[in-house]
């Protein structure tokens, strides 16, 4: 009888480190997705985190960072960044938050062909996309020629090279980025609490308000912060269609490498840039589940 | 037409024609989605120095200038390359790493997952400038292998995510009774596994093919030489001019992704 316990307790340890050993096995399956990472992104990060910390002199110092503070045309890039990141988020909760209640009112099948347009763009090339807009809003583009033509206006208006022209693209860009969540957290609304909440007398307006806005927001918080982050380092759309005069903190790491070869201040530049990403997707990750955020749920 | 109007459209009561203006705001937005893109269509067969809509007069001046450039051919070939060679690395590694997560029930799965979508989170110009100077040191600046290992980087979170919720829709019993009647884990992977999770895996594909192609901000800094990127000539053809060839190119990338969203499509349907 006691021969037996100890063979079932000696079989149960070798099966339980026999199992170890296999998910270990299964685990180092991953290993050259992480190597990747490893090598190409985390190391050379690691490098610039070191380099914004040596000054000109070779040595250990903060002047990278000093600049940064002192420098007006340093606050002014981070103001800007800001307020595009900010203004584009905002309007694409206006635009899209409606777009996606309508989606989400409709059948399947009719949700779905809607759906198709929204990702149409998306499967276009992000450079397509800018040379369309730059193409349309230039000075004689289609959008001045026509409104000219049916008298909105006499004067062809600037459109490119400006703020406007940066936020018009910018939004059509992160537009999908905000929909998906969104559409996403509507659909899985239950109807039976709006139909309980106008059997019990509250109107259309107010069933919205108070039943089915509050039920779609993990969604909208998960889509504006997908698309505030991502305007954080955005860099292609602001620079061609911003023409010079939208400077986004990209934009400036760029040029600081390619037109000044000032590696330090680039790095300082990108630390915080990346320092303010974690941040923001840390304090967002307390409330939401990290698969909403990269939509994988959907 | 008015009965319609009047009728309920939604649980709450409200009718077609209090959400008039909902149908409305929503058909001009998606039109607005779409449109700006199939402007450039028409455009590319003009014969004009200028962009114009529509047309005056039509040719194929722009196509014939963008393949009879060496410079462009070159920078298309080298796209190509690299995104047949990135959707070739990514897919395998990523479906791997996807699957290592799922089956194996360690503590370190979590970390594991956050670390693999990081690229998904890191400001692109960072990566470029990173990999600008890891390549540097490894000798492999204007490589096709050095563009091909950043933008697998970049397309592993895609594949991680697409391929991770196949796999949390799959029921791995069916795997383990393949294991249990004598096949290998490799066997079973392959032959029950991977055909129910083939959607995922083609659409995996498509979107490493797509990150590699579409790149722009890394080719900028790691491509060049002899092996410049298609987007990377766009990028910098955009800063200084608007030139009806990028027109042209803008078409037949538009066709190529269409074409590459159709085929997988099809192939995806099937039992699923």
């Amino acid at each position: 009888m006691a021969v037996t316990d100890l063979h079932t307790t000696l079989n149960a340890k070798g099966l339980r480190r026999d199992e170890r050993a296999e998910r270990w096995r299964l685990f180092g399956l991953s290993s050259p997705a992480l190597l990747l990472v490893l090598i190409i992104l985390v190391i050379p990060v690691g490098w610039l985190f070191y380099v914004s910390f040596i000054g000109a002199d070779g040595n250990f110092s903060l002047e990278n960072y000093e600049r940064m503070i002192k420098r007006k045309s340093y606050s002014r890039i981070f103001i800007t960044t800001f307020q595009v990141s900010l203004l584009t988020t905002g309007l694409c909760i206006l635009i899209g938050y409606p777009l996606a209640y309508f989606m989400s009112q409709l059948p399947t099948r009719w949700a779905n062909l809607c759906l198709v347009t929204v990702l149409l763009p998306f499967w276009t090339s992000l450079l397509v996309r800018t040379y369309a807009w730059l193409v349309l809003l230039q000075k004689q583009g289609l959008v001045n020629q026509w409104a000219i033509s049916i008298g909105l206006w006499d004067e062809p208006l600037k459109f490119v090279h400006n703020m406007t022209g940066t936020l018009i693209g910018m939004v059509h860009i992160m537009l999908p980025f905000l929909i998906l969540p969104v559409y996403g957290a509507m659909r899985s609304i239950d109807g039976d609490y709006l139909k309980a909440a106008s059997n019990l007398g509250a109107s259309p307006r107010r069933a919205f308000w108070t039943v089915f806005f509050p039920l779609s927001t993990p969604g909208l918080f998960a889509g504006s912060l997908m698309v505030f982050v991502l305007c954080l380092g955005f860099f292609v759309t602001p620079a061609v269609l911003g023409g010079g005069r939208v400077i986004m903190v990209s934009m400036k790491i760029v040029s600081n490498i390619e037109l000044f070869v000032n590696w330090g201040a680039a790095s300082a530049l990108g630390v915080v840039l990346l320092v303010m990403t974690v941040f923001i997707l840390w304090i967002a990750s307390r409330f939401l589940k990290l698969e909403q955020m990269t939509g994988g749920g959907h | 037409m008015l009965n319609w109007l009047k009728s309920p459209a939604s649980e709450t009561q409200v009718t077609h024609g209090q959400r008039l203006w909902l149908y409305a705001f929503s058909g001009i937005i998606m039109v607005l989605l779409v449109l700006p893109t199939l402007v450039v269509i028409p455009m590319s067969f003009s014969d004009s120095q200028y962009l114009e809509f529509p047309p005056e007069t039509w040719s194929l001046r722009w196509y014939r200038h963008y393949f009879g450039s060496d410079e462009w051919m070159l920078a298309t070939l080298t796209s190509v390359k690299t995104a047949v060679l990135t959707m070739l690395v990514a897919t395998p590694i990523g479906v791997l790493a996807a699957y290592a997560l799922h089956a194996s029930k360690l503590p370190y799965v979590r970390a594991a997952f956050v670390l693999l979508i990081t690229p998904m989170m890191v400001p692109v110009v960072l990566i470029a400038i990173g990999a600008f100077y890891a390549y540097v040191k490894l000798q492999i600046l204007y490589t096709i292998t050095g563009l091909v290992l950043a933008h697998t980087l970049l397309a592993i979170p895609l594949v991680v995510i697409v391929t991770g919720s196949a796999l949390k829709g799959y029921d791995m019993n069916q795997e383990n009774a393949a294991r249990s009647l004598g096949a290998p884990r490799w066997k079973a992977f392959v032959t029950i596994t991977l055909p129910q999770i083939r959607f995922a895996v083609v659409t995996s594909m498509v979107l490493s093919f797509l990150a590699s192609f579409d790149e722009v901000v890394i080719a900028m800094f790691i491509s060049g030489g002899d092996n410049p990127t298609l987007t990377r000539n766009m990028f910098n053809a955009l800063r200084d001019q608007i030139d009806p060839t990028i027109a042209a190119i803008s078409t037949i990338m538009i066709l190529v992704t269409t074409l590459m969203m159709i085929l997988a499509s099809l192939f995806g349907r099937g039992k699923s």
